[in-house]
């Protein structure tokens, strides 16, 4: 679990690292998913161990987001002055989203699978 | 000073509280949220957020304090990230099956997810810099905090309303699509990354492993194409 924990925080590092380097307009984790991606598809197996600890790590997703949206606080003068247009952009804006890229995949992936 | 005075002050001094106080919350919103049998509207990042910003106003704690103690958690989104990659490796054959579906969805869903919001955001008025910071609210924090600097909003408003459109995904999403009868996991869950980035993720993998794999993709795709395209639409419109 250690060496697993060391592999996830290596990957990062280096994808924090390359960020800086080239300028890459990513954040570093994001590469190191990236990287750890290629790194696990040209292995051709992940270890069980590592992906043990990894759906560990995932199985706490929702609480690790919890302490920046704690940081509302620090705008609710401007989210009480502007709450309603805020709101309906958010939840429309979000609902399209969700729609389009749920429905334009499904199209163009239906065929093939059934 | 009393020892009750001084013990106050050690707690006051040390992360060990709000760190302590924000696992409970989460903990027992978790348990809310499974007993009253998954209701949306109760989801567990949405009701700590609303519960812990009630206690710090109460006890007129500042964010920075806070913070302090709760940058432990905030820390593991770094590497939980990078741990997308493993149920999305698991995926990888069907990956370079579909790659041409998933490059158009995701830019029909992008590019949607930006311009309604400029739109709608506009149309009602919105204060510009509030818009400017709205722009980038799709896709995982740290990339949103960059794009809303590069362009002129307020990265810290941006977190939040990042943080929001999750949680709006994340309540919305699923029962949305499967009001619309659409029932694919696949598409389920990479349209949830898209447009709700990690927390839609994490609602994916509630609903099942390969809906959060591909809402894992998702996200990251979005990620690197909304950095792209923000800048260049807000350039385009003159915002």
């Amino acid at each position: 679990m250690i060496g697993s924990l060391a592999t996830l925080l290596l990957f990062q590092l280096a994808g924090e690292i390359i960020v800086r380097l080239t300028g890459a307009p990513l954040p570093g984790p994001v590469l190191g998913m990236i990287l750890l991606f290629l790194a696990l598809v040209l292995r051709g197996r992940t270890p069980s161990v590592f992906a043990d600890t990894s759906r560990g790590l995932l199985n706490y997703l929702a609480l690790l987001f919890v302490p920046a949206g704690v940081g509302i606080i620090s705008y609710l003068g401007r989210v009480a002055d502007e709450w309603l247009a805020i709101t309906v952009t958010l939840v429309a804006s979000t609902a399209l989203a969700v729609v389009v890229t749920a429905f334009t995949l499904r199209a163009l992936t239906s065929r093939g699978r059934n | 000073m009393d020892r009750l005075t001084q013990i106050w002050v050690y707690i006051e001094e040390t992360p060990l509280l709000w760190l302590a106080l924000t696992l409970c919350v989460f903990w027992l919103a978790q348990q809310l949220y499974r007993r009253l049998g998954s209701f949306a509207l109760l989801n567990p990042v949405l009701v700590s957020v609303i519960v812990l910003v009630i206690v710090l106003k109460a006890t007129g704690t500042p964010y920075a304090d806070y913070f302090d103690g709760a940058q432990f958690i905030h820390f593991l989104l770094g590497p939980a990230t990078v741990a997308l990659a493993v149920p999305l490796a698991a995926q990888a054959a069907e990956l370079r099956r579909y790659w041409l579906p998933i490059t158009i969805a995701l830019t029909a869903g992008s590019l949607t997810a930006v311009a309604s919001a400029m739109c709608i955001g506009w149309a009602l008025g919105l204060d510009s810099q509030t818009l400017l910071s709205m722009l980038p609210k799709s896709v995982t924090t740290p990339i949103a905090m960059g794009v809303a600097e590069q362009i002129g909003g307020l990265p810290s408003l941006t977190a939040v309303l990042v943080i929001l459109t999750g949680i709006t995904g994340a309540v919305i999403g699923i029962p949305l699509l499967r009001l619309l009868g659409l029932h694919d996991p696949v598409a389920k869950g990479f349209a949830m990354g898209v447009a709700a980035h990690g927390i839609g993720t994490a609602r994916a993998f509630e609903h099942s492993e390969r809906a959060g794999a591909y809402s894992g993709l998702g996200m990251g795709l979005n990620g690197a194409l909304t950095a792209l395209l923000v800048p260049l639409l807000v350039w385009l419109f003159g915002l």
